[in-house]
């Protein structure tokens, strides 16, 4: 077993350094959030009503109301990042070296994943912490409590973004395929408004929203930071999780996945 | 009892069975088969299409072929895995280095990704990099590096765990002649020291006479044999030409 953990701490190492060396990547993970909480939901307070729905118990600025799908949103563009530079590794050839240890590849892929997030959730507690100094703060035992969700979100978004990375043949198609991915993702969610709100205009679109796994992993977030569970958006985001990273193993087999067909 | 071939392939070289591969309708590979025994520096020669990058790719299992056997240092490839790759040092064509870490640091992951104990790693990385006078080099970026050096490095680092055969693709495109001729003479005398290779390459000045040969086109074994036997009174890169219809 000591080989398998010292494999996990080399790849999550390697992730932190290479994450470390990109200042720019950091700076945009934050810069993001903070731009749609500082400037997207001012000026959007006075348009969106909100009424009283769990968690909350009270009436909430619209800016609290955003500080989960915008925790979620991190998980999601870190998830895509990740994808991105699994692309990279494969056309910079250091996807080889990776894939020819001698460890199982589920492992090697599972490694990687707890690296893409292990740095989503250093991001998310970063723009938590500047969030606060702005002013929105949430309660304290919440900011522990959702631990455990983020881990979970992560874990399902970085292997949305494995099974991408299987599938995107080449760096230059990227771009195109993560504006299928992330927007339809992040706007058909409940990160912006609340499904209610969003079955007011279009019944299918509330239908659609529902469906998506994002917006499970934004109402996991949600409720943990109010120090509740909200079981629906936990089963969801494991049947999901499991569901992406079984997919994601068969796209990196070697025998039957998608490596083939660009090897 | 076992027979003549079973025994073979559970030699501790490298040995290949009928091994085909299709991408498609196209096939990359038709039952290939061949032997590399320890000690011997074997040179896979082949034009540009004649399917060397895929024969590497099944040989350290990055893809899997649907027929054909491979066996690395007595593991079967397609059974044990792990033990296979194990013993597998690799240098790919495509460089596998990351730039933005130090030589070390580079060297450190690769230990990782082979299970090698953590109070070994700093002796063996230094070992390594000593037989290769890179030592002074371990601290530095790997973008600091010429080409040269990256492959050298590579080459360090596909030693480091200690494999049975090493396995080089392509390893001296786009290096100078010095370096080019650095790297083949040290991979020739690490065959004389016992270790199993095969070397993957279309530039025939890169083989000697006494290496084992096997030449590769159009994903078929066209000639097998001991070089000099083979090329007869020819020169190597004539004789080559001659066999595969390819002009240069």
């Amino acid at each position: 077993m000591r080989g398998f953990w010292g494999v996990a701490r080399a790849i999550i190492g390697r992730e932190f350094l290479r994450f470390i060396h990109q200042r720019e990547r950091f700076l945009a993970a934050l810069v993001r959030p903070m731009v749609w909480l500082l400037i997207f939901a001012a000026g959007f307070r006075a348009a969106l009503g909100l009424s009283i729905i769990p968690p909350y118990q009270t009436y909430i600025t619209y800016e609290t109301y955003i500080v989960p799908g915008l925790c979620a949103m991190v998980l999601l563009f870190n998830g895509m990042q990740s994808s991105l530079s699994l692309v990279y590794d494969r056309e910079m050839g250091s996807m080889r070296l990776l894939l020819t240890s001698s460890f199982p590849r589920w492992w090697l892929l599972f490694c990687r994943l707890l690296g893409s997030t292990a740095i989503s959730i250093l991001q998310v507690y970063t723009f938590l912490a500047l969030a606060a100094l702005f002013g929105i703060v949430l309660p304290l035992p919440g900011y522990v409590a959702v631990l455990p969700g983020l881990v979970l979100g992560g874990l399902m978004l970085g292997a949305l973004g494995l099974v991408l990375s299987s599938f995107i043949k080449q760096l230059e198609n990227f771009a195109g395929v993560m504006n299928f991915v992330i927007f339809p993702m992040f706007f058909l969610s409940s990160a912006l408004y609340p499904l209610w709100k969003m079955a007011e205009s279009s019944p299918l679109l509330r239908d659609i929203c529902a469906l998506n796994p994002f917006t499970h992993v934004v109402e996991l977030i949600r409720f943990l930071l109010y120090l509740q569970i909200n079981w629906s958006a936990l089963l969801w985001v494991l049947i999901w999780t499991v569901i992406l990273s079984t997919i994601a193993v068969w796209g990196y087999d070697p025998a039957r996945g998608l490596m083939k067909r660009k090897s | 009892m076992p027979n003549a071939q079973s025994l073979q392939e559970a030699g501790p070289g490298l040995s290949v069975r009928d091994l085909s591969f299709h991408y498609g309708a196209k096939t990359a590979l038709g039952a290939v088969s061949f032997d590399v025994a320890p000690g011997t520096f074997c040179a896979l020669l082949g034009p540009n299409g004649a399917g060397k990058s895929t024969l590497v790719s099944l040989l350290t299992r990055l893809l899997v072929a649907p027929q054909g056997e491979i066996s690395v240092a007595g593991a079967n490839l397609r059974r044990f895995p792990r033990k296979a790759l194990g013993q597998l040092g690799v240098v790919f064509q495509q460089p596998t280095l990351d730039l933005s870490l130090t030589v070390r640091q580079n060297m450190t992951y690769f230990a990782a990704l082979h299970g090698l104990p953590r109070n070994e790693v700093s002796g063996r990385i230094d070992a390594a990099l000593d037989r290769l006078n890179m030592r002074e080099r371990a601290e530095e970026k790997v973008r600091a590096l010429n080409g040269g050096h990256r492959r050298r490095m590579e080459l360090a680092r596909a030693l480091l765990h200690d494999p049975s055969v090493l396995l080089l693709d392509e390893p001296t495109v786009g290096l100078d002649a010095a370096a080019r001729q650095s790297i083949t003479r040290h991979v020739h005398d690490l065959a004389v020291q016992g270790l199993c290779v095969l070397w993957a390459t279309h530039l025939t000045d890169e083989v000697h006479d006494d290496d084992q040969l096997l030449v590769l086109h159009q994903g078929r074994v066209l000639a097998s044999g001991q070089t000099g036997d083979l090329r007869g009174q020819h020169a190597l890169s004539d004789w080559f030409l001659s066999q595969t219809g390819v002009s240069a």
